[in-house]
């Protein structure tokens, strides 16, 4: 089946259809887990450490107690015999070490805003005031801030018991070093500094936990991707059966990485809901999210790249350096990310030689884990900064030394110097289109007339891979229970309509929409006759939700399974009453028809039949009106995506105010599902990457308090300082699926900041700066002009 | 995010307002806008017993001229100063300045008084009645008291304001003058690293800068570095020469004091410049 054949019957896979959900929640219809109110339900306020690094003294809890409308308070001794500690390791992460970590901090706290003490009152205002009474004494230890410092041979060590701070340390070499540096013309060597981010989801946080004490049952409405994830790890904490936890994600508003971890204040909301026998809510305030979420990136490097004059790069070799907080995060880990950016350092590139270091470090500020794009951002930076950097050096035109450097479209399958195995890429005919597209050679010619009046334009372009549909490699492997397959339930309602459960979860990227429209191709009905079911651990396939781009590519295969064998069955019972070959009958607009498209009977009016006068069905016919696929990943450990992204940029080198003009994007996720969708989030990537770029940092002073955590202070990016992002596809179906869909949800943020600093140092190359740390601030600027010191 | 438990009344009347300010005046706040207050009491930082609500009150409405003093009520909003043609006539530099601060949304709430009786050293609204003159109308127990803007802002969130009076109204006084105003902000709507609201008449100049120390504050050097007469770049290279004296040292995490410094010489000469040149048309006339 080709699905780029525009006149194909019951096409709906490659329409560009708006979110199906977007009327019920623009008239104010969602329902989010903040929504939830259940009789007798109770609020949880925490009381968080104001220290980095403290060792906890008396915790006085007796003031809050007799507070109005206080129903329960909570520290680590009332708390554990709930709930067991939790160690965030992975086997496949080898030497990856980290430390039991539980709901309240028990002994020393480890980071500004760990939970320390628990309130639960009638009210959220009334938890609130009664937290304010609970006093802790702290005994001040001396904070570990810097990730280099933390390595130091006389650095406080975070937990005694493990000796030293460095949670995870990785090396990769490949291919002759010393010989590719012998044969290189010029090394060039950069430092990079990566500030922290987080993901400032516009719903925070939020669980409402119902331990039913009569159905020895726990139900958990939670703002998850990752329900029977958290079914697993419920069960497991709380000494109950899988079956004993039903998990429901209502509607999510936004996560990006945020939402598939565990979190020390919802699991101890949770416990209070099994100890108090009445139902909890919990909602991370704004302050809360931002002290208590995880956070990401954060990495220093130190990388060099080697380039003959010819223009032939002959090898990367990179040093990364990342802090993660005091435990590594459960279940995934928290070296995932540096494990990734080493993965992917040079991987656009036909470049044997490759050295690598990564060191994942505990230090006393924030958690660091999975978050949007996990690891590509650092690495795309990385690579294209250094492959501009050559360029410059050599004195050739950043699009040359990519068109000489990057791995030929007819190259594939084949892997990288990391050992990433590629089934198909396309970074030429994606470089060529965005050359197109931009207009690249005018705008150079624009760049040389402005540059002469005094004005500062720079280009950038940025070469990525990305990580899509994952199978087991990624966690399963490694001992997490974090399911690689994904199922799908389809089944035909006695009106001619189905009803499609799955795995997978909708945190407003549209799920459901392209779930719909692929089960609605493959049975001839209309998107909207396709009713989706998602986010409930009792009634959906067992799957592992919606994360690592692996929605539509492992998801939307098992929907389109499930819906093809459906088909099968309505066509078989079908033929049993017309007296067809079911091979001879299609399914159209609703009717089963002739092959060539003539009407038999409505679908309606076969499943009229098969509900409710199977007597009149030929004997031995039995009507099967539901089915059941499963899809995961086999022949690759993860279908690799790949683009690249152009980047226009105007600096003011008076004020060091960097202007986004244009934005460009190419990228190649094979078929494509939903074109409006994939554009949004390819868009809603980009801008998170230009976040990146000129804004976004947690900061930190040098005694491990975060000191901006409000949105005054954390800079996301807004629309009025967004450029035009325009978006082209080269579309390189993958073969292991039917539908050849691999994901996009990573792609914009994956590169945008490496074309946007490209095109920054593109811009400032007449004055001899070159910036190397984001986000690129205008004192950052400034003092790379000379104009501060 | 919860504020502690308070009382609300709505005043009848500032007579009222004033009442319910003398009966408990370290208890009480006064809500108009709310867009700097409640924040402030979800996060807990301030806790009163009692919100005495002055949005309503008519004497704090309106914007009125008489001769060539044009009085605006406390309790106009942001977004109804934006659109009115008195402003536009008569102080044009107000409505250049309110697109700069925050976003719509809080425009049509935020009010004129409540901007300048909260006198965050980042806002605009001071340094723009700092360069137009303005007299703030402050009533209390004892009666009317107009105080110059020059000596209202006396501090990082600090005014002259008692804290049982309510400031009901500005007075700008109605020259002919050229006016400027521009910020650097990080993004549209947020808080300044360093702004500028300028204004200049035939024998004054007065450079309001904000965001540059602990209050708005009038560059006085700088303007005497400028003088009177016709401007040239050299006046103005001196007056950026002497804003070193004017502006205090202040760091914080978005720019050191020297950058701060060089971001403020850059307004100045981006603001003043174009006024070498006197066949550009004069934005204001009274």
């Amino acid at each position: 089946m080709s699905f780029t054949d525009p006149d194909r019957p019951s096409r709906q896979i490659g329409r560009a259809l708006p979110r199906s959900a977007s009327r019920r929640l623009a008239q104010g219809r969602g329902r989010f887990a903040s929504d939830i109110t259940l009789p007798r339900m109770v609020h949880a306020a925490f009381v968080r450490s104001p220290h980095a690094h403290a060792e906890l003294g008396a915790i006085a809890l007796d003031a809050a107690r007799a507070m109005p409308g206080i129903v329960g308070v909570f520290d680590a001794a009332a708390i554990d015999p709930w709930c067991t500690p939790w160690v965030g390791t992975l086997t496949h992460l080898a030497g990856l070490k980290s430390a039991p970590q539980y709901p309240l901090a028990r002994g020393r706290v480890r980071f500004h805003g760990e939970p320390v003490a628990m309130v639960l009152a009638t009210s959220r205002a009334e938890a609130e005031d009664a937290a304010e009474q609970i006093t802790v004494d702290y005994q001040p230890l001396p904070p570990v801030v810097d990730a280099l410092a933390a390595l130091a041979p006389d650095a406080v060590p975070i937990h005694p018991e493990l000796g030293d701070n460095l949670a995870f340390e990785r090396r990769i070499e490949a291919g002759d070093i010393a010989a590719a540096m012998a044969m290189a013309d010029e090394i060039i060597t950069l430092d990079f500094d990566f500030a922290r981010h987080t993901g400032v989801t516009l719903e925070p946080r939020a669980v409402v936990a119902d331990w039913n004490e009569g159905e020895q049952r726990l139900t958990v409405h939670a703002g998850t991707q990752v329900p029977h994830m958290l079914q697993d790890i419920y069960a497991l904490h709380f000494g109950l059966a899988a079956h004993q936890v039903r998990v429901l994600a209502p509607d999510v508003g936004g996560s990006f990485g945020i939402k598939i971890h565990i979190y020390p204040d919802e699991m101890a909301a949770i416990a209070a809901s099994r100890a108090l026998r009445r139902p909890v809510r919990f909602v991370a305030d704004r302050l809360e999210s931002f002290i208590g979420d995880i956070h990401a990136r954060g990495h220093q490097v130190r990388a060099q790249i080697g380039v003959t004059r010819a223009g032939d790069i002959t090898f990367f070799d990179v040093d990364d350096l990342t802090g993660i907080g005091p435990y590594s995060a459960y279940p995934r880990t928290s070296a995932v990310e540096a494990n990734q950016v080493i993965n992917l350092i040079g991987g656009p590139y036909a470049v044997a030689n490759y050295r690598a270091r990564a060191r994942v470090v505990f230090q006393t500020k924030a958690m660091m884990s999975q978050y949007r794009a996990v690891g590509h951002p650092i690495a795309t930076t990385v690579t294209e900064a250094l492959v501009d950097a050559a360029a410059r050096r050599i004195g050739v035109d950043p699009v040359t030394l990519r068109r000489r450097n990057l791995i030929a479209d007819d190259a594939y399958p084949c892997q990288s110097a990391s050992g990433m195995r590629f089934e198909a890429l396309s970074h030429h005919g994606c470089l060529e289109k965005l050359h197109a597209m931009m207009g690249y050679d005018a705008l150079r010619a624009e760049q040389a007339a402005l540059r002469a009046r005094g004005v500062r334009r720079g280009i950038g372009i940025a070469s990525f891979i990305e990580i899509t549909n994952p199978g087991a490699a990624f966690y399963g492997v490694g001992g997490a229970h974090i399911s690689a397959q994904e199922g799908a339930t389809i089944r035909l309602d006695a009106a001619g309509h189905v009803v499609l459960q799955a795995g997978v979860t909708e945190q407003g990227q549209g799920t459901e929409t392209i779930l719909a429209q692929i089960a609605a191709e493959a049975l001839g009905l209309a998107p909207e006759q396709v009713l989706v079911r998602l986010g409930d651990t009792d009634s959906t396939p067992y799957g592992g939700g919606t994360w690592a781009s692996r929605g539509a590519g492992v998801g939307g295969e098992a929907a389109w399974q499930a819906a093809h064998a459906l088909r099968g069955q309505l066509l078989t019972l079908a033929a049993s009453l017309l007296q067809a070959d079911p091979s001879r009958l299609d399914l159209r607009n609703g009717q089963i028809t002739d092959d060539d498209g003539t009407a038999r009977m409505a679908l309606a009016d076969l499943a009229r039949i098969a509900h409710f006068r199977p007597d009149t069905l030929p004997p031995g016919i039995v009507p099967e009106l539901a089915a059941t696929r499963h899809h995961v990943p086999r022949d690759y450990p993860f279908a690799f995506t790949n683009g690249v992204q152009g980047s226009l940029v105007e600096i003011d080198t008076e004020t060091g105010f960097i202007t986004l003009l244009r934005h460009w994007v190419v990228e190649d996720c094979g078929t494509i599902i939903n074109p409006l969708l994939v554009d949004e989030q390819i868009r809603g990537g980009v801008v998170q990457g230009l976040g990146a770029a000129l804004f976004e940092a947690c900061r930190y002073d040098a005694e491990g308090q975060m000191t901006n955590a409000t949105m005054a202070d954390y800079l996301v990016p807004m629309a009025a300082e967004m450029p035009d992002i325009e978006i082209g596809h080269v579309c390189t179906p993958t073969a292991e699926t039917a539908l050849g869909a691999k994901g996009a949800g990573e792609a914009g943020t994956a590169a945008a900041a490496a074309a946007v600093l490209n095109a920054v140092n593109d811009a400032l190359a007449p004055d001899a700066a070159l910036l190397t740390a984001l986000p690129l601030t205008p004192a950052r600027v400034l003092a790379a002009l000379g104009v501060i010191g | 995010m919860k504020s502690a438990a308070f009382d609300y009344v709505r005043a009848g009347s500032v007579a009222e307002a004033i009442a319910r300010l003398a009966a408990d005046p370290f208890g009480t706040k006064l809500l108009a806008g709310g867009q700097s207050l409640l924040p402030a009491l979800n996060l807990r930082l301030s806790a009163p017993a009692l919100l005495v609500d002055i949005a309503r009150l008519p004497e704090l409405a309106g914007i009125t001229l008489t001769g060539t003093t044009l009085r605006i009520g406390a309790g106009c909003t942001h977004a109804s100063l934006l659109t009115a043609p008195e402003i536009a006539r008569h102080a044009p530099l107000i409505a250049e300045a309110l697109a700069h601060v925050a976003h719509p949304a809080i425009r049509s709430r935020g009010t004129l008084g409540g901007s300048l009786a909260n006198a965050d050293p980042a806002a605009e609204l001071p340094a723009v009645m700092l360069a137009l003159d303005a007299t703030m109308i402050i009533e209390g127990p004892s009666g009317t008291r107009h105080i110059k803007a020059t000596d209202f802002f006396t501090g990082m969130f600090e005014t002259a304001l008692a804290a049982d009076e309510i400031l009901i109204a500005l007075e700008i006084p109605i020259r002919t003058q050229r006016s400027g105003f521009a910020e650097l902000a990080r993004r549209h709507g947020d808080y300044a690293i360093i702004g500028l609201a300028a204004t200049m008449t035939a024998d004054a100049t007065r450079l309001a800068f904000f965001a540059g120390g602990p209050t708005a504050q009038l560059a006085q050097r700088a303007a005497g570095a400028l003088g009177t007469g016709p401007l040239n770049h050299e006046r103005i290279a001196a007056a950026c020469t002497a804003l070193a004296q004017d502006l205090p040292a202040h760091d914080d995490p978005e720019a050191s004091a020297s950058m701060r410094l060089h971001l403020a010489r850059v307004l100045l000469r981006r603001v003043i410049t174009p006024w070498i040149n006197p066949s550009i048309r004069t934005p204001i006339t009274a």
